[in-house]
């Protein structure tokens, strides 16, 4: 609980000049709005770059004109090189990943509001924050530096200077061994290929320096929710998008250490001759590789994916937090089953870490590790499916309000389920046989960690909006929004699925070289359609998002009728979030339709006057007054 | 809106689900003994998905259409949930989803639980940036000695084959994979290079070839024919084309084959290459 001692340590007064104001800021809502914009930054590039993914796996073999102007040597007179799709590939992934599904959601929204929705100042260690986004920004340049390192010859030439590991210009657009970069390939430098020099080195230690980033951030979500709860705040009164914050921040602080630890030892195995992933005895492109002894890819792959399934839920969790808090509030009914959705996001949360060998059934790991690790993963399955019943639960019986943040709530929930569902299929060891590396692989994970995340930022995106800069976005242009993107990644993911089933493997430049695949060029050929539909109505978000930042109808200071405390303070909220007054909460997150209350929705800081009586509708203990339990 | 939702909920449902029923985009023709095996446990698995993505589905239709806000005063059902139902659609997931995990390892475990059958044909599989070779005992059936500083591709000595060592002079070393039908393989699997993987779509099988590590693996074959092998593993720029076929002949024309001496066996190998058809996809 927030004691008066607190107080005085975190207030910072509100700054001045332009500068400490909105770039060094220590203003959590500031620090949030600028991860935001890095992420809406992240995601255009990442979004062009699948359009040209689709592009070249569609029409191969076409000279595309401003390519060749760009890139005269990954796309030479035009034409998209398989080293420069690969690069693609592997930026697309590393930008989606890291900077969009990692940044946006916790950095972003969660900064925003977790300190509001608990009814605190600010975070517990402003200048932390600050450092942690500033962190990223230079991940994020770093990793921008790889694109030109690799893809402009100029830049390239001034990095191979700095000797043959750094050997940079190959015409791609970084390194081409996927976002989970296994070594050897990441780690043989330039008699690697294309994309293997100077684009791998930028390429960790962007990733490095984005773990560094990402562990002071989860240091002070964690700091600040068990803290700096405000009066009343008790933790089973918080709004599920608070524990989601939480369970994200412990994730990531248990998992990007070793992510760190696996990219500053690839990095020495290139450019300081050690092996920890290079076993002795490789010959690669016609010599022997003389100088590495005793290392194992293997070990890559267990470092990696212990961060990198942990990663996956860091992307859902916060969408999962947010699709709950909007489902609630327009269905106009208290959250079904508030417990269990705590116990669920944990569970999920906890389980994520002992699953990471569902990436490895087939990579030689022991057979006998692979089926536990099957197992556990089907055994996520369960709270995956509890978040599921409950979000239906919230729904029966509600009186739905269909806004645009509302929409895009109900979307999250439905791709969940179709992505996720799939899980069934690939953490099975016997059908890894068959669907490892397939589309099947790249069709659940997309819905369930991109698609489904991206709808629950979207949904976070209109609902906050208004609170964040006074001003509501377009709700026609909003809808638009939402229509032409939900049915756009069904069109573009479900067919993903008959590519897999089929056999085709991911990563490929092409697919015209085997016969097994001759029945997929109407598939490929629709989801790239898709695909540029999907991605062109992106730029009315964008347009809506900016025009309405400006020229949007005024909000009032709670325009959706909504309960948590965010909604009880000024649109924006002031430097200090309550103008120096300190909120008492009384009541559980998702007090709607309480019988007898004079309006639908009772704020968790209306005192106790408007108190129901226990056994009316709370039959489970489920948080209506959460704190006396 | 509700309305409209819902039903866009139901469309993609029912094309979802129609796209798995009418198996128009569906595996391959199955060939190893343990296929058929995999493709039964997908069925009771795309099953259980379908039926859990549909109810989800259908019901999440529902509930939108059917709560859609309409204008009377009513306010929403206030419930805080109902801890029982909880309980029960927990311990229904829990039992069904561990079933089908539990399910799910027996073929993988009939393949990597145990050592290959006696009798098994050893065949050695090494990959590189972007070829597979295959390398065969030969008459003695005992593979020679390798070593990585023998290498020499344009050689044809794609192995690192000591010729100088015993067991090593029949040794042969082919880039097609051929194998006998309705009798135990074992292939030795490793890499040059980088990591590979090895999938052939019709043996239901893939393996990763990893740099360091020699990883046997053993199947059967029961189906005479030709088929493409596809290296499923990122492995580099051409990874997209590092492709090979592997043939499945008939059990005597399998022995005969590989007791030719290698330029024989290499020329005969070409003949069957061409003999064979691929699958009609």
């Amino acid at each position: 609980m927030a004691e008066a001692t607190h107080e005085e340590v975190h207030r910072h007064p509100a700054p001045k000049g332009f500068i400490r104001k909105y770039i060094f800021s220590l203003d959590h809502k500031v620090i949030g709005i600028q991860y935001i914009l890095l992420a809406l930054t992240a995601v255009v590039v990442g979004m062009v770059m699948s359009v040209l993914m689709r592009m070249n796996l569609s029409w191969p073999g076409t000279k595309w004109p401003i390519m060749g102007t760009l890139f005269p040597t990954g796309a030479p007179g035009g034409v998209i090189s398989p080293e420069f799709y690969l690069s693609l590939v592997t930026m697309h992934g590393t930008l989606m990943v890291f900077f969009v599904l990692t940044t946006a959601p916790q950095g972003g929204f969660g900064n925003y509001f977790l300190p509001i929705q608990i009814g605190a100042e600010d975070m517990a260690f402003p200048v932390l924050n600050m450092l942690s986004f500033w962190v990223t920004f230079v991940g994020f340049i770093v990793l921008l530096t790889a694109i030109f390192a690799e893809g402009n010859l100029t830049v390239g030439a001034w990095f191979s200077k700095l000797g043959t590991s750094f050997a940079a210009g190959s015409g791609t657009v970084g390194p081409i061994g996927g976002w989970t970069g296994y070594p050897p390939l990441s780690a043989l430098g330039k008699i690697a290929g294309p994309g293997q020099g100077a684009g791998v080195n930028l390429w960790i230690i962007s990733i490095a320096i984005f773990c560094v980033g990402s562990l002071l951030g989860a240091l002070n979500f964690i700091t600040t929710l068990l803290n700096m709860r405000t009066r009343g705040m008790s933790l089973m009164r918080m709004p599920l998008t608070c524990w989601a914050w939480f369970t994200t921040a412990i994730l990531a602080l248990l998992s990007f250490p070793v992510l760190l630890a696996g990219g500053i030892l690839l990095l020495l195995d290139r450019i300081g001759g050690t092996s920890f992933f290079i076993p002795g005895g490789l010959f690669v492109s016609g010599s022997l590789v003389p100088l590495h002894n005793g290392g194992s890819p293997l070990l890559w792959q267990h470092l990696f994916w212990f961060f990198g399934h942990p990663e996956v839920y860091i992307a859902i969790l916060p969408g999962m937090g947010a699709t709950s808090h909007v489902l609630s509030t327009f269905a106009r009914k208290p959250i079904f089953g508030y417990r269990a959705m705590v116990f669920a996001i944990f569970a999920i949360g906890m389980l994520g870490f002992f699953v990471w060998g569902h990436h490895m059934f087939i990579s030689g790991m022991s057979p006998y590790s692979a089926i536990a690790f099957s197992i556990l993963t089907l055994s996520i399955g369960v709270p995956s499916a509890i978040k599921t019943f409950n979000w239906l639960g919230t729904l029966w019986g509600a009186k739905i309000r269909f806004t645009t943040p509302m929409l895009f709530a109900i979307g999250f929930v439905s791709v969940f389920v179709a992505g996720g569902i799939t899980g069934l299929v690939l953490g099975q060891t016997s059908l890894d046989f068959f669907f490892h590396d397939t589309y099947f692989v790249t069709a659940h994970f997309h819905l369930v960690m991109g698609v489904a995340s991206i709808f629950g930022m979207f949904a976070a995106t209109y609902f906050w909006f208004p609170k964040m800069f006074g001003r509501m976005m377009n709700e026609t242009l909003g809808k638009l929004h939402f229509w032409v993107t939900f049915l756009g990644v069904y069109a573009i993911f479900v067919p993903f699925h008959a590519m897999g089933m089929l056999g085709m493997p991911r990563r490929y430049a092409n697919f015209g070289e085997y016969e097994f695949l001759k029945n997929s060029h109407s598939l490929v050929l629709f989801v790239t359609v898709a695909a540029i539909i999907t991605v062109g109505i992106q730029f009315v978000f964008y347009f809506n998002l900016f025009w309405s930042m400006f020229w949007g109808k005024k909000a009032s200071d709670n325009p959706w009728e909504a309960t948590t405390l965010e909604w009880t303070t000024a649109t924006p909220p002031p430097h200090d979030n309550f103008a120096g007054v300190v909120p008492t909460v009384y009541r559980g997150p998702y007090e709607f339709a309480v019988p007898g209350a004079p309006r639908d929705f009772v704020m968790q800081t209306e005192p106790e006057a408007v108190e129901v009586t226990a056994e009316l509708g709370d039959r489970s203990g489920n948080g209506g007054n959460g704190h006396k339990h | 809106m509700g309305r409209a939702l819902g039903i866009a909920i139901w469309v993609i449902t029912i094309l979802s689900v129609l796209m798995f029923v009418t198996k128009h985009w569906w595996f391959p023709e199955s060939i190893s003994e343990h296929g058929p095996a995999v493709d039964h446990q997908f069925m009771i698995t795309i099953i259980v998905v379908g039926v859990s993505f549909a109810a989800a589905q259908i019901g999440l239709g529902w509930v939108v259409w059917k709560y859609r806000d309409s204008a009377s005063a009513q306010r929403a059902t206030y419930s805080h949930g109902n801890n029982r139902l909880e309980v029960i659609w927990t311990i229904v997931t829990a039992v069904v989803f561990i079933s089908l995990a539990v399910m799910g390892q027996r073929v993988w475990a009939s393949l990597h639980l145990h050592a290959a059958p006696p009798g098994s044909y050893q065949i050695e599989v090494v990959a590189q940036q972007f070829a597979w070779t295959f390398r065969y005992p030969g008459k003695d059936g005992v593979f020679g000695r390798t070593d990585p500083s023998l290498i020499n591709d344009e050689g044809q000595n794609f192995v690192g084959l000591d010729e100088t060592a015993p067991n090593a002079k029949d040794d042969i070393q082919v880039s097609t994979l051929v194998i006998p039908a309705n009798q135990p393989v074992e292939l030795i699997l490793r890499s040059k290079d980088v990591t590979h993987s090895f999938f052939v779509p019709q043996l239901r099988f893939k393996q990763d070839l990893v740099p360091g590590m020699k990883i046997p693996v053993h199947f059967t074959a029961t189906k005479v024919g030709k088929y493409e092998i596809a290296c499923a593993e990122l492995c580099g720029m051409n990874h997209y084309k590092m492709k090979s076929y592997m043939l499945v002949l008939p059990k005597e024309e399998f022995i005969e084959l590989t007791n030719l001496p290698p330029a024989q066996f290499l020329a005969k190998k070409d003949e069957l290459l061409a003999k064979y058809q691929l699958p009609q996809y």
